[in-house]
């Protein structure tokens, strides 16, 4: 015989002021199985958990409702309780008076009634609990970080350190990403290659670490805490293991003339290459587009001089598996292209370049040696234009949110520009400075006021070039009210920043969500900033929003923390909120199967003690299986339930409605 | 209706209804001045008089309505081809020009736009059509501009550019009609 | 024969008379039959636009519905301002069914919406199509600026066969025409508009850094399509050369007359002996 117990909580005046707490709860006492029930302020204090507690010791109570806010909120407060009290926690339910009643009615008295309805369902529903038990899984103690950055850099070097394996998958030659482009970084100008390097040899030597570049994730299998992600080894036609790093092919390669894309374009690389000397690994690769070997079968140059016989034309793609229990997704982001700016040019004006462009003129290593020349001709720039929210904050031809990076490295672009040429002269126009981090907001105002840099307030209506190659920016300075034009020797725009190409096909790959930009989504943007909405799968850097290094390298290790968190157990603990198929009834139609959408229904033989095939059924993977539902909607021979939600609870619920 | 439109002034509302331009969108990039060919001419700039216009206030509206920027819009479209916001910001200024226009707000240095615009009109209501001749002489008896471009009449008659008789059409009760209408302010 | 209905506008059969006479003439090559539209009147120009809301709808609206109500499904429009003023007119009339109610009832007119309006872009597109090109026999070989001022680049809608930053409309004919289109920047600045007697100074302004950038990149005439930036490129030129503001002439001609020059046309049937500035030369043996 059922002994349930109900507790109506006021929640302060939230609940209290449009609902008849006293009223609901004499109400209730007169349910069928209820054996008491009180109402209190603040339920979810420690004195009305005290309440709740008691009760259940003393009133031998077989169940709970807990008639208060969302369970979302409390849920499981109460079920905690309840448990200390020796209770199952399965066994206690929540009403939710506030979010479902109080909050959105004014009628006290139709309130009040709705109020002791919503209780009535809940009694239902509780009179017909079974205990359940969490369900526990293995976890395979080893983390994929996909995107070689900092931020993946960072994570993986956490991760390393807290004493678990990581495998750290880029897609390109050499892991670094854009950091390893980048001259000088805000708001100290220290070197971006000094303290980026030691991190990428760090991350290649640790033991922890093993590193798959030139390298994408194919597929994923699994779930938290076992994964099995596939990942493609693209042909690099060099055997790294050969391969010593001597650059004697890269050097004699006939073909010198490819933009790199490391240089944004500015500087030519090879057939055969690293994208840039500090490469880790520095070994080699073949871009198969434009090798004369792999495209027409002539040449063989590389493969020749190759005095360790490392070079292997006939090198294929290759598929290998690899086990984790958590994912750290670290995909970065890249600039939007401005040819949809017809007025700056549309993209057909050499000297109209990105911010990438300008930090590789501006570093040591870049094509230029640290020189500014432009491209068109290579002279130095005497005036130089630089342009912010060029694509963000624009809703008709780029994207409406604010990049968040690019006034503090604008900022730091006319900076460098003054150090290098003392009688230059660098214009910025801009719509807002957003300089709020620590030491930005006077960096920004040591460009203007020591280092020179003019800014003027406006958006830039159009760029065109002269005959003689000059720039003519046509801007407005709206402070003083009045249209400016300036003439400029090379243009910089800080472009938007957008995710990379394919981070949706990535999300999908591992059940993450994205908003309309393509940037990935968190499990909640305040309290859970790392978390996804798929369990196990956890973000880093600008793959979550546009983000600068720091940030960066915060969220990386925050990620880090909550991958060792998770690894911290050698077992996982899932609510039980899973489907159940009745092998007895199931008549393996398999509509189940097609219509999971985790794969958790699988098909399963059911055996004699010979181990002979009796008949087939279907059993669900409690790892794989989130508790949806959906089996039990599609299955005819109603032989799927749903734990905690079963077809009889609801039928119950709607009964005492009705 | 969203909450910025409820919470609009008089004239905000005004500017919506007329041009569809929701003042309170924009956030003063200054693109439409920086891309105006007569903003260099202007008094206020485009952007200026987009910000005033959100203030809304009787101030502000004064200064609108006595502005000469409002009468130097030349109809190009590049503000509106260009914001970032998908505003339109010469149809603002058209609001606030006819606006100007009916409470006989007009600068000095505006009033030979008026006096051609309203010579232009008037020649279209007598005839269905414009015609250059009476549009000259109307011009230059409202303007008191006399002595500007006379030699080019001449030149023009000589190289058969302009028709002696004006065109007059059948419709024209119909457009005298139309223009009487308008002039009792319907919107459209 | 293929036939297209016909707005020449008021600017037409006055200082824009050029224009008229060379589309009819480039018509007349291709076989295209141009039916004007009974009574048409004036489209209100910038001038309606600027003082009347009302009236600037209701003036193309008669001209709407009276192509429509005389079988005319698609317009030419040759003056860019009608162009865009008729255009922007059947744009305004999709996006509200109410503004058309009221429409009517103040023309007192019915229009469905039916008619198509062409630009002079358009309309040397849809001949170059049917063949336009095999009928050209006079090599020109000039080196031309492609010049589309403000109403056929711009007007969301409106120019909907162009690119507002990078107009391109014109470039096709140019060069069937046997000429060579030069890149340079001003091809959508504007000239100054409908200002050219109410506001000069800054007609002269903006009209003078167009034929500057035309001069630098080597132009040996610039080609237009409208009869508003080509008063203000070639009468007020004249100004400008006695304000020695400009060193030397440069034609302006129609992209109509071009074309007709190089179907082999007499200048003077196209109307080049009525220009400011003399453009007769640019043929052999014309002037």
């Amino acid at each position: 015989m059922a002994r349930i117990g109900v507790f109506i909580c006021h929640c302060g005046e939230n609940i209290g002021r449009t609902v008849d707490c006293p009223a609901v709860s004499a109400a209730a006492v007169r349910m069928p199985g209820v054996v008491h029930s009180v109402d209190y302020k603040y339920m979810c204090s420690d004195p009305g958990q005290q309440m709740i507690k008691k009760a259940i010791v003393e009133m031998k109570l077989t169940g709970v409702v807990v008639a208060a806010c969302s369970p979302r909120m409390h849920e499981r407060t109460f079920r905690a309780a309840a448990a200390e009290a020796g209770l199952n926690p399965f066994l206690l339910e929540m009403a939710n008076l506030r979010e479902h009643c109080s909050w959105v009615h004014a009628d006290k008295a139709a309130a009040t009634q709705k109020a002791i309805d919503l209780v009535r369902v809940m009694v239902a529903k509780a009179r017909r609990d079974r205990a359940l038990r969490p369900i526990r899984v293995p976890v395979e103690p080893t983390a994929l970080v996909v995107g070689g950055g900092i931020a993946g850099i960072q994570a993986a070097l956490d991760i390393a350190a807290g004493g678990k394996k990581v495998v750290l998958v880029e897609r390109g030659p050499s892991i670094g990403g854009h950091m390893a482009r980048l001259s000088e970084t805000f708001p100290t100008l220290d070197c971006s290659q000094c303290i980026l390097t030691p991190r990428m040899v760090e991350a290649a030597s640790h033991p922890n670490i093993t590193l798959m570049t030139y390298s994408e994730v194919e597929s994923v299998e699994g779930f938290v805490g076992n994964f099995t992600v596939t990942v493609r080894h693209k042909a690099r036609y060099v055997d790294p293991a050969k391969c010593t790093g001597c650059g004697d092919c890269f050097n004699k390669c006939p073909l010198k003339n490819i933009p790199n894309e490391f240089d944004a374009g500015l500087g030519m690389r090879r057939a055969i290459y690293v994208p840039f000397p500090q490469a880790v690994p520095n070994k080699p690769v073949i871009d198969a587009a434009h090798c004369t070997m792999l495209q027409k079968g002539k040449c063989g140059l590389c493969a020749k001089i190759c005095p360790r016989g490392a070079i292997d034309y006939k090198d294929q793609d290759s598929l290998v598996k690899v086990k984790v229990g958590a994912v750290v997704l670290a995909t970065g982001f890249q600039l939007w292209d401005h040819a949809a700016y017809g007025e700056y040019g549309g993209g057909r004006l050499a000297d109209v370049i990105d911010g990438f462009a300008f930090e590789r003129l501006a570093s040591a290593s870049g094509p230029t040696g640290g020189l500014i020349k432009r491209p068109s001709d290579g002279k130095e720039p005497k005036t130089i234009v630089f342009l912010q929210c060029c694509g963000s904050r624009d809703d008709k031809a780029g994207k409406k949110y604010c990049s968040k990076i690019c006034c503090m490295y604008t900022a730091k672009h006319a900076m460098l520009y003054r150090h290098k040429v003392h009688d230059g002269r660098a214009v910025v126009f801009y719509m807002d400075v957003r300089a709020a981090g620590k030491g930005y907001e006077e960096f920004v105002r040591r460009a203007l006021s020591d280092d020179g840099a003019e800014y003027v307030r406006g958006r830039v209506s159009r760029i065109t070039r002269k005959q003689d190659g000059t720039l003519v920016v046509r801007g407005a300075d709206t402070l003083a009210g009045r249209p400016v034009t300036i003439e400029a020797d090379l243009v910089v725009l800080a472009d938007a920043v957008v995710p990379r190409p394919g981070s949706e096909k990535l999300a999908q790959i591992f059940g993450v969500g994205y908003d309309q930009d393509g940037f990935y989504s968190e499990a909640h943007p305040k309290l859970r900033p790392v978390e996804t909405a798929a369990a196990g799968v956890f973000l880093a850097g600008a793959c979550q929003a546009p983000k600068d290094i720091p940030e960066s390298v915060a969220q990386a290790s925050a990620s880090a923390a909550k991958v060792l968190g998770l690894f911290a157990n050698p077992e996982l603990e899932r609510e039980p909120i899973i489907a159940r198929v009745n092998r007895a009834t199931c008549a393996h139609c398999r509509a189940c199967i097609s219509a999971c959408p985790y794969g958790a229904a699988k098909d399963f033989d059911v055996l004699d003690r010979a181990g002979k095939v009796l008949r087939t059924v279907v059993d669900v993977n409690e790892g794989l299986c989130q508790g949806c539902g959906t089996c039990a909607a599609v299955c005819r021979s109603h032989s799927v339930d749903l734990d905690g939600f079963t077809g009889e609870q609801i039928h119950a619920e709607l009964n005492a409605l009705l | 209706m969203t909450m910025s439109e409820k919470r609009e002034s008089p004239l905000a509302k005004a500017v919506r209804e007329t041009s569809g331009v929701v003042l309170a969108e924009c956030y003063q990039c200054g693109k439409c001045t920086a891309g105006c060919p007569m903003a260099r001419y202007m008094d206020l700039t485009p952007n200026q008089i987009m910000r005033l216009a959100q203030a809304g206030d009787d101030a502000a509206l004064e200064r609108l309505l006595s502005c000469e920027a409002l009468w130097y819009c030349v109809g190009c479209l590049t503000c509106a081809q260009r914001c970032p916001r998908q505003l339109d910001p010469a149809a603002v200024m058209d609001v606030l020009r006819e606006m100007a226009h009916r409470r006989r707000k007009i600068p000095a240095a505006a009033r030979k736009i008026l006096a051609f615009h309203k010579a232009f009109l008037a020649t279209v209501e007598w005839g269905g059509r414009m015609a250059e001749i009476p549009l000259v002489l109307r011009y230059k008896m409202n303007s008191g501009d006399f002595l500007s471009d006379v030699f080019l009449g001449p030149v023009m008659l000589a190289k058969r550019k302009l028709p002696l008789l004006p065109h007059r059409i059948r419709g024209r009760a119909e457009i005298r009609r139309i223009f009487a209408t308008c002039r009792k302010g319907t919107r459209p | 024969m293929k036939t297209l209905g016909y707005y020449p506008g008021c600017s037409l059969s006055g200082g824009g008379i050029e224009l008229d006479l060379s589309v009819r003439a480039i018509a007349k090559v291709a076989g295209v039959e141009l039916r004007e539209i009974e009574d048409w009147n004036c489209c209100g120009a910038s001038a309606a636009h600027s003082l009347d809301h009302s009236l600037a709808v209701a003036l193309p609206f008669r001209v709407l519905a009276l192509a429509e109500s005389q079988g005319l499904s698609e317009v030419l429009a040759p003056c860019a301002a009608c162009f865009s003023r008729l255009k922007g007119t059947q744009v305004r009339l999709t996006r509200s069914p109410e503004l058309g109610q009221r429409m009517q009832e103040l023309v007192e007119r019915p229009y469905n919406g039916t008619v198509r309006i062409l630009n002079i872009n358009e309309f040397v597109a849809s001949l170059l199509a049917e063949g336009l090109a095999g009928k050209f026999t006079r090599k020109l070989g000039l080196k031309v600026v492609a010049y589309y001022g403000c109403l056929l680049s711009r007007g969301e809608d409106i120019v909907t066969s162009d690119d507002a930053e990078d107009p391109q409309g014109m470039a096709a004919a140019i060069r069937v025409a046997g000429c060579e289109v030069l890149p340079w920047n001003s091809s959508n600045e504007c000239c100054g508009g409908g200002f050219s007697m109410s506001k000069t100074g800054s007609v002269l302004d903006l009209s003078q850094a167009i034929l500057d950038e035309a001069r630098a990149v080597g132009a040996d005439l610039v080609v237009t399509g409208c009869p508003m930036c080509h008063s203000n490129l070639d009468m007020r030129q004249l100004e400008l050369l006695k304000r020695r503001r400009v060193p030397g002439a440069l034609p302006i001609l129609y992209l109509s007359e071009l074309l007709g020059l190089a179907a082999g046309l007499e200048p003077g049937a196209l109307g080049l002996g009525r220009h400011f500035i003399e453009s007769r030369q640019l043929v052999r043996g014309g002037a």
